[in-house]
């Protein structure tokens, strides 16, 4: 499989980073890059095995239903880039 | 000079009160000053505070309340949350982040009395095995090839602050994570020793997210003691993270002094990769001597997918790390650039604050999630990962802990392999099987390449049996008797 | 009897699925300590973990799986012993990590039923496909600023149950009852409270229309509806539109729309234009949610009697209709009011007084069954007081509008105003005959076969009694006197 430059720019799009028109070739060239050398799992036949998404061999363990946390909104909205009294703020969204 | 003691020494000089905190910690302060300027091992320094935490420290050994790392000035990963101290995860889209929160590592390491002297350069959100990556520019290894004063050199990545500034003697010992390589592979270049416990071993709270799946933190130190000491303080059950083991943490400090008598060390053949250097595969040989001498039995084993191991990695990280840095997006904290609509200020944000790497990874890890990939891409990696968890598991039914070299190079200069993802990545090739299947390794400093540079040599054990990997480790320390030192380093600057 | 749309090709069948996601009663939210109490003051119920930032882990709460369960043992589903949290990745104001952690291949509730009950008395089963746990997202205010968005975030990570059911509806009707009988078995259950206008409780709609006998055509996805009546007109609207598009030779796009209340139609909603690929992946901070067998036999022994057990046990029980049975149990506080006036008195007449005049002054005084006027054991009263012939059924219609209007229990209501029924033949025998005597000319008539104005007479006499004559004995003095 072999990124052309649409399914760059589409991708970039999912991922919200925009891409300068000029970056889609290099960009385009160093995925195909680690797109093909990633393809050597294809030698592989993994029909039968159970994937594994991560180490951790145990159950979920679960918290007990109590009000821990919340009551912080100064420091919640400390960092904003833009706040509008107790609200973060964006350009106005059109649903 | 107290900057000379390792972290065991430093502690018991405390303890005697033959010198204090404030000393200790003024010490590194003043190498920090002279160095790091030129090394670039800290993004943020935090002497004032550090300055009242070593006070801290003094007064709670006058009042006999000493934690275990009472007064030990650390460096700290700037991965790791730091309550009212910058954190930036070396990324431009995390600007002048102050968190409100304490991770809970840290937070562990200040009950234990530590002193933080700063927060720690790394590759930008720990993508990248150099250093080259950091929005702070990059971090140059203390060591120098000989002959050539004039080299800069990497020091490895993603934790190459952390390791630069321990093994220049900038602090005693440091805080690391570790996804595919990034303690291990920076210790191994800087000549100094580092662990990657088990998944699940310190909490991931408060650390920021790189691939949650494989992200551990872990110590630095100069000697495989210090970083048993520093584990055991960094360690323990988080209900805050549900990927935290509920185990009790052992001994790691004792189990440094455990004889090797009778254990059986597992070579894995695939790791004697085609194109290995003939002085790795010397130092592994050698490694295998020493372990000899201690009284293990070395065996040959098997770890079929090995080859793998790397592929896997580069589908299963970014994947993970694509999702994780979603919430960079210029509304909460952190950098914003304004656009038109809300799309576009993500879009302008998210270009202008992550770098190459983090955008590449960020990139190929949307695309392998993507409507039509997912199968061929990540569900095989998570397969091909079932299979390599697989291959640890049957080969420690034989064998107690595995020995391999940490990397297939010494440090190499800066800018080298930046043009080129796929051979940057390569540098984790022994690495990252352990991370892929959540068991705990070592790199400990085993000799010198011929130019000089440190080589590690890297020691792998069961899932939650540190103590043998520190057990079989401090047996290579005491048989290699490894004394060189970087050229540049507190009091030496050629 | 079926509901189509006549379009000029012929007659169209609606084909309605419903997404409803039911916020879980819990005290804090489904992934992070902060709190879920509905109304707080912007950003205050809001953790680090809500607003995502660096470093947060999710750990899951205890209660809003027990929730999950218990909904899906109510709906008599099928319980998943291992399911799984996986991320749903896209880019939005309230959703401050960039993907909401749902569960999309592994749910913890699989396939169940509703039992809908139609006007016309017959029911219907309708297919749950799944039932689900996810996070809710903040809320964006659109109108606080000329070109400005805010993000109030104290309801991102609330716990929400995404039911969803099979495409089986096939009418506004339908899927009415089916939104009712769903709110009803989880308030039963205590497991969403089912407030639509605190948004508790919002539906997706899915329609789509077609001919009869057809496969399924192209469906829209209606989000987000707040209320069963809009529910309803969202659908009756959508349809037309779809079928008018069909009719006139064109294709539905699939999309997802926004129903417009106040005019009355659906539109295409702008931020779900662009091609939908969530990316969804298991969640790697999470670890598989492993149920055990003892504890969900725990949850489903402490399970209340749900509405459709409630009301076959009526229907044996107290011998009522389906129809009276299916109103009492419709809200649990009615049931219990109901069985209270019931026990141990004329269940059909508690019925009939209960779905009667107590619902009508409910009505009337804007209260609701927990807070009526008139107690459960009062109104049980007053029935008592009509079954030892204390007062007859008239008198308590009195009485009960004074209970409404002052409290006061019946009894003293009655000794208050003098309402005892008089039973003395004597004094109804006089009040018969001077009934009689007044009306010269209607005697005349029913004397001459005209015997309808028996009730007149009735009248008469209840009227000259001032209602209090024994209905019975007035009967029967009547009859006499009239010959
Ligand atoms: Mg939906
Ligand atoms: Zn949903």
């Amino acid at each position: 499989m072999s990124l052309d430059p649409a399914t760059v720019r589409r991708i970039a799009r999912l991922a919200r980073i925009h891409l300068d028109e000029a970056e889609v070739p290099r960009l385009q060239d160093e995925l195909n890059a680690i797109l093909g050398w990633i393809e050597q799992l294809n030698e592989l036949d993994v029909a039968d095995i159970a994937p594994l998404t991560g180490p951790a061999q145990m159950a979920l363990k679960m918290r007990e239903d109590r009000v821990t946390d919340g009551g912080l909104r100064e420091a919640v909205l400390a960092n904003a880039p833009d706040r509008a009294g107790d609200f973060f703020a964006v350009p106005k969204v059109v649903e | 000079m107290l900057t000379d003691l390792t972290l065991a020494e430093a502690s018991a000089g405390l303890a005697a009160r033959r010198f204090s905190a404030a000393e200790l910690t003024e010490a590194h302060l003043a190498a920090i000053a002279a160095l790091n300027p030129r090394l670039n091992a800290y993004i943020t320094l935090a002497a004032d505070s550090a300055r009242a935490e070593a006070a801290d420290a003094d007064a709670a050994r006058a009042r006999g309340e000493a934690g275990p790392l009472a007064g030990i000035p650390l460096a700290i990963k700037d991965l790791f949350c730091t309550a009212g101290l910058r954190t930036t995860a070396a990324s431009r889209i995390l600007g002048n982040f102050i968190p409100p929160y304490e991770s809970t590592v840290t937070a562990n390491l200040r009950r234990a009395g530590a002193v933080f002297l700063g927060k720690a350069n790394l590759d930008e959100f720990a993508m990248g095995s150099s250093n080259m990556t950091s929005a702070f520019g990059p971090v140059e290894n203390p060591w120098k090839p000989r002959g050539d004063a004039a080299a800069k050199l990497v020091p490895g990545g993603s934790s190459g602050g952390s390791a630069a500034a321990v093994a220049a003697r900038l602090a005693l010992g440091a805080t690391g994570t570790d996804t595919g390589g990034s303690i291990r592979q920076p210790a191994s270049f800087c000549g100094i020793a580092g662990i990657k416990p088990t998944y699940g071993r310190c909490s991931r709270w408060g650390i920021v997210a790189f691939a949650s799946s494989l992200d551990q933190a872990g110590p630095f130190a100069r000697t495989v003691q210090d970083c048993a000491m520093l584990l055991g303080a960094m360690a323990g059950h988080d209900p805050k993270d549900s990927t935290s083991a509920d185990r009790p943490v052992p001994d790691f400090a004792a189990a440094c002094s455990r004889s090797l008598r009778g254990m059986r060390i597992g070579i894995p053949r695939e790791y004697r990769a085609p194109g290995m250097s003939g002085e790795i595969e010397a130092l592994w040989q050698r490694g295998l001597d020493w372990l000899r001498a201690a009284g293990a039995e070395p065996v040959e084993v098997s770890l079929p997918h090995t080859k793998y191991g790397l592929a896997t990695y580069y589908i299963v990280a970014p994947a993970e790390c694509s999702s994780n840095l979603a919430r960079y997006d210029g509304v909460r904290f952190g950098l914003r650039e304004d656009g038109a609509d809300l799309t576009e200020l993500y879009e302008r944000t998210r270009a202008a604050g992550f770098g190459d790497e983090v955008r590449r990874r960020i990139l190929i890890g949307t695309y392998v999630l993507s409507a039509g990939y997912y199968d061929a891409y990540y569900l095989k990696a998570q397969k091909v990962r079932a299979l390599i968890h697989r291959d640890f598991t049957e080969a420690f039914a034989k064998v107690d802990a595995l020995l391999t070299p940490t990397a297939p190079s010494a440090a190499f200069a800066q800018g080298a392999n930046m043009d080129d993802p796929v051979q940057m990545y390569l540098n984790d090739v022994f690495t990252v099987p352990a991370s892929m299947a959540g068991v705990p390794a070592m790199s400990v400093p085993a000799g010198l390449d011929s130019d000089g540079l440190p080589l590690g040599l890297q020691v792998i054990g069961r899932p939650f049996d540190e103590e043998t990997v520190f057990a079989v480790a401090a047996a290579i320390e005491r048989e290699a008797g490894f004394d060189a030192q970087p050229a540049i380093r507190a009091g030496v600057a050629p | 009897m079926s509901y189509v749309i006549e379009g000029g090709t012929g007659a169209w069948e609606v084909v309605i699925g419903l997404e409803v996601h039911a916020q879980v009663v819990s005290q804090a939210k489904l992934f992070s300590g902060a709190a879920t109490a509905f109304g707080a003051e912007p950003n205050t119920q809001v953790s680090f973990v809500d607003a995502a930032f660096p470093g947060m882990l999710p750990v899951i709460n205890r209660e809003c799986v027990a929730q999950a369960v218990r909904t899906g043992l109510g709906l008599g589903a099928h319980i998943n012993l291992v399911s799984r949290f996986d991320r749903k990745n896209y880019f939005y104001a309230d959703l401050p990590p960039g993907y909401q952690i749902s569960q999309y291949q592994h749910p913890i509730v699989g396939a169940g039923v509703i039992e809908i009950e139609l006007a016309d008395g017959s029911t219907k089963s309708i297919g749950v496909t799944r039932l689900h746990l996810e996070q809710d997202a903040g809320k964006s205010l659109h109108d606080q600023h000329p070109t400005k968005s805010y993000i109030d975030l104290n309801r991102a990570g609330v716990a929400l149950m995404e039911i969803v059911s099979e495409p089986d509806l096939r009418s506004p009707e339908e899927a009415g009852a089916y939104l009712r009988k769903l709110r009803t078995i989880l308030r039963y259950l205590g497991t969403c409270d089912g407030n639509m206008e605190e948004g508790s409780m919002r539906a997706d709609v899915n329609v789509s229309v077609r001919k009869h006998g057809e496969p399924f055509r192209t469906r829209c996805e209606v989000k987000n509806v707040n209320s069963v009546r809009f529910v309803m007109q969202a659908i009756e609207v959508e349809a037309k539109r779809q079928v008018e598009i069909w009719e006139a030779g064109g294709a539905v796009d699939q999309e997802t729309r926004l129903f417009d209340a106040a005019r009355g139609i659906t539109r295409s909603m702008r931020s779900k234009e662009e091609a939908h690929d969530y990316r969804y992946f298991p969640d790697p901070d999470l670890l598989p949610l492993v149920l055990d067998e003892a504890w969900i036999a725990e949850l489903k022994a402490a399970l209340p009697e749900l509405p459709d057990a409630k009301r076959r046990r009526f229907m044996q029980q107290y011998g009522l209709p389906f129809y009276d049975s299916a109103v009492l149990v419709a809200e649990q506080a009615t049931a219990d009011y109901y069985e209270t006036v019931a026990r141990g008195r004329d269940a059909k007449l508690a019925a009939n007084w209960v779905m009667g005049d107590l619902f009508a002054a409910l009505n009337r005084t804007g209260r609701t069954i927990e807070t009526s006027p008139v107690p459960a054991a009062a109104l049980g009263a007053l029935l008592d007081l009509m079954a030892d012939n204390t007062i007859n059924g008239r008198i308590a219609k009195e009485v009960f509008e004074a209970m409404v209007d002052t409290g006061e229990a019946p009894g003293a209501i009655v000794e208050r105003k003098g309402l005892r029924q008089v039973t003395d033949t004597g004094a109804i025998d006089a009040a018969v005959a001077a009934v009689l005597a007044a009306n010269p000319e209607k005697l005349a008539e029913y004397r001459s076969g005209k015997e309808k104005l028996f009730g007149f007479f009735v009248g008469q006499v209840m009227k000259a009694m001032a209602g209090k004559g024994n209905p019975a004995l007035v009967n029967d003095a009547l009859k006499r006197q009239l010959g």
